[in-house]
Formats: C-alpha cells, sequence, structure tokens
C-alpha cells in the first residue's frame, strides 16, 4: 500500500486496502481527539482551487489542513483566479505544483480534476466534478457507516433522491459495490434514475440491487437511508426541476416503519428533502456525518503526504 | 467490366461494406493525400455480395482504429513489389483517441485543448465508448 504521493480523483484510484486503510486512519484520529495532530503537517502547504461554490468541502478540507498545522493558498471562485483571463487546467496544475504540496480542486467541468493530476507533479484531490465523482465525500460516508453501523457486509443500503446528477451517490455506489455491501436500494423518480453506464458497471460486478420508485415500500427493510438533494443546478430545464423537486421528502411519518437503528445520511446541505422534525430523531446522524468529513480528509492528506 | 490496374507499392482496403467506401474516403482525407488513390464501388463480391474497395498508391502507415471505427469488417492489405506481404483484419478499436468528440456537454474535452478526446469500448455491436475523463458513453455515428 502506497497512498504517499498518490492522487485521488475517483474512488477507484485507491485499492479497498488503501480505501479501509484511510477510515481506519480516521477513525483511529477520531478516537485520539482533534488536539493531537496539531503538529503533523507543520510546514505543509494545501491548494484549494475552487472553481465552483462549496461551503463544506472547501472548509472542511481548509479546516482538516489547518488543525495539522499546516497552511492553506487558493480561491473559492473561479472569477478571482486566473481562470477568469483564459488560464487552462493543465498550466494552473503545473503552477500550483511549486507552491504547494497538495491540492484539491473542484470544478463544474467533468474530469477536470483528473486532467490537472496529468499535468501535476503533487498530489491532486477530486473535490467535487460536475455531476461526476466526489472521493472524499465517499471517504466520509464510508468512515461514518464504519463507526455508527459497523460492518458493510451486514447492511442494506438505500439510496433516494437525484441518482442521475448526485455525485456523492455516484461515488459511494460504486466503492459500496467494490467494498462487498449487502445490497443496495436505489430510490428515484424515473426522471433521476442512475446513469445507464453505471448501472451496467454495477450489474456486471455482480453487485445486489433493486430499483424503486417509492421510499415507502421498502424502509423497513433498510439499514442505512441515504437522502439526495434534488439539484437544481444540474438541470438544464427550471420547468423539470420544479416538478421532481419535491418528490422525496423524509418526515416523521415515513420514518414509523424504519428499523429503530437505521441511520439517515444526507452529504447536505440539504433543501427541504429531510423534514427539520427529523433532525431530533436518533436515527438522524448527518450532522456528525460532517464532523466525519473532517477526520477523513485529515487522514487522506496525512497519509497523502506520507506524515502518518 | 471495368478494370482497375493493382498497385506494387501502398494499401488496399478491400471487404468494405457496400457504401462506407466514400466515407472512409472521406474520415481519412484521402483527397487530399497527393498520392494516387483509387475508390471502387458496388464491386462484386463472393462474401459480401457488394463491396467497395480503396487502393493506396505508395503508402503504407494508416490509421487502423479511425477504419476499424468506420467498418470493422475491412481487411487492410500491405503491398510490396506487387505481392501482399501482410493482411489486418481491422476489427471494431478497444480504444481511441481524438477521433470523436465525448457527447457529455459537461465533460472537460468539450472545453479545454489539452484534454483530448479519450475513449474505451463499453459496446462492440452499439459502437458505444466511454469517456476516459467523466466516463459517459458515447455513441460513435458517421
Amino acid at each position: 500500500m502506497a497512498i504517499r504521493g498518490k492522487s485521488l480523483i475517483a474512488p477507484d484510484d485507491f485499492t479497498v486496502e488503501e480505501l479501509q486503510q484511510v477510515v481506519r486512519t480516521a477513525s483511529e484520529m477520531m478516537d485520539v481527539g482533534i488536539d493531537s495532530f496539531s503538529g503533523l503537517c507543520r510546514g505543509k502547504i494545501l491548494a484549494t482551487l475552487f472553481y465552483e461554490p462549496s461551503t463544506r468541502t472547501r472548509l472542511s478540507f481548509e479546516a482538516a489542513m489547518l488543525r495539522m498545522g499546516g497552511s492553506v493558498i487558493g480561491f473559492g471562485d473561479a472569477n478571482t483566479s486566473s481562470a477568469a483571463k483564459g488560464e487552462s487546467i493543465a498550466d494552473t496544475a503545473r503552477v500550483i505544483s511549486y507552491y504547494a504540496d497538495i491540492a484539491v480542486m473542484r470544478h463544474h467541468k467533468e474530469g477536470a480534476p483528473k486532467l490537472a493530476a496529468q499535468y501535476a507533479t503533487i498530489p491532486f484531490i477530486n473535490g467535487g466534478d460536475g455531476g461526476h465523482q466526489h472521493p472524499t465525500q465517499t471517504l466520509t460516508d464510508l468512515l461514518t457507516i464504519h463507526r455508527y453501523k459497523g460492518e458493510l457486509a451486514d447492511q442494506v443500503v438505500a439510496f433516494c433522491g437525484d441518482l442521475k446528477f448526485g455525485r456523492t451517490v455516484h461515488s459511494l455506489i460504486r466503492t459500496l459495490a467494490r467494498l462487498g455491501v449487502k445490497k443496495m436500494v436505489l430510490i428515484s423518480p424515473e426522471e433521476l434514475t442512475l446513469p445507464q453506464h453505471l448501472y451496467r458497471q454495477l450489474q456486471a460486478s455482480g453487485a445486489q440491487m433493486e430499483v424503486e420508485t417509492c421510499l415507502e415500500g421498502v424502509i423497513s427493510d433498510v439499514d442505512v437511508l441515504y437522502m439526495t438533494r434534488i439539484q437544481r443546478e444540474r438541470f438544464f430545464n427550471e420547468a423539470d426541476y420544479q416538478r421532481l423537486k419535491d418528490t422525496y421528502i423524509l418526515d416523521a411519518r415515513k420514518l414509523e416503519g424504519a428499523k429503530s437503528d437505521m441511520i439517515i445520511m444526507h452529504p447536505l446541505p440539504r433543501v427541504n428533502e429531510i423534514a427539520y422534525e427529523v433532525d431530533d430523531d436518533p436515527r438522524a446522524i448527518y450532522f456528525k456525518q460532517a464532523e466525519c468529513g473532517l477526520y477523513a480528509r485529515m487522514a487522506l492528506m496525512a497519509l497523502q503526504l506520507g506524515v502518518i | 467490366m471495368m478494370q482497375v490496374t493493382s498497385i506494387s507499392e501502398g494499401i488496399v482496403l478491400d471487404h468494405i461494406t457496400q457504401g462506407n467506401g466514400l466515407k472512409i474516403f472521406s474520415q481519412l482525407n484521402l483527397a487530399e493525400l497527393g498520392h494516387p488513390v483509387v475508390l471502387l464501388m458496388n464491386v462484386p463480391s463472393r462474401v459480401l455480395g457488394r463491396k467497395d474497395i480503396i487502393k493506396i498508391q505508395d503508402i503504407k502507415d494508416i490509421d487502423l482504429a479511425l477504419i476499424g471505427l468506420v467498418d470493422p469488417s475491412i481487411t487492410v492489405n500491405v503491398i510490396t513489389g506487387g505481392k501482399i506481404i501482410r493482411k489486418h483484419k481491422v476489427g471494431i478499436p478497444q480504444k481511441v483517441k481524438g477521433l470523436f468528440k465525448c457527447s457529455n456537454p459537461r465533460c472537460v474535452t468539450n472545453v479545454d485543448t489539452y484534454a483530448e478526446p479519450n475513449f474505451h469500448l463499453v459496446d462492440a455491436a452499439n459502437r458505444e465508448y466511454a469517456c476516459e475523463y467523466c466516463e459517459e458513453t458515447t455513441r460513435y455515428r458517421l
């Protein structure tokens, strides 16, 4: 296993053992406590290249590096970077390689972080590329399931909402299949089902899957319920968004038939797909999931930089 | 019967599906080649009924991926000293670089010149290729 120096563009870039190593390291960091790592990345610089707005991902990366004693440079808006002058992604990646030790990129164009990694000489992390991949959210989700549910082989994981444009879902579904999850239930309106190429890939891998349009009908079998936002920014047509946005709203009534130890996850931000009344339910762990995101990114960067 | 002389040096593209000869001619930009080229169309064939043939004088290298993409049934005969010294059955290419665009408008290959469209085959029957950058499937059409 050699995560040191490696880029993470899609979860498939890491072997199963490497993914497990990140999760295990992050979980150990959570056990030890945040204050124990303040000198781990002293002298290291993280570059945050966010060509698309982000709150949680960007702040969690920055917090992760700062918590480990490193520094952060970068931008959170393409209009304030040299991209506004027309600089190519490849040139930016080459230049940043001289300024920083590690970089994270979010870009609205799918495949942009992969292109950057091809020209960079430092480890690059995909912080989300369009509707394509979001591998550090996958690490976050794996850590959350590891800490709050345990072995994947025992879990029925249901995904509900936008399975077409939801990049968090694509990354996670593919990875859960690789890691041997018991079963996945894919719940979405017909217009927002999983992309065909991904569905075919999962079928070929032998993953156990069930496709549904109704949450209430299957919730009693579910161990992990993963809710997603219907993403307005991915629609070409506002009318389609308005028609589909309220399809699934999780509320206390829908949860009546669920297992008492089921966990409810959400990559956040939510709009209205989880009613506020659900926040007080002990099964709702989406804010703890955000905490896991900090540790997952700390562990990932520490391993990529070879400081742990 | 129309007579076309054989070539002593060059390439013969044989077993082109009837009607694809002109497409290959155009895709390979053979009109601009500067070497003698013959396009034969609707030639009687024992196997295909009718076929097209292209003969290119004095050229030995050709883009096999492009030919396979347009018509995987083609046989490429390399001619030296008036004799066939090599035969390739091209087949559909497993990997294709720079020959067509990704159909995903959100793909980086459609906006950044550094990102050359690069695909691998996922469905030979439908000529569907997955993009190496965005993973979306594109169906190749002439």
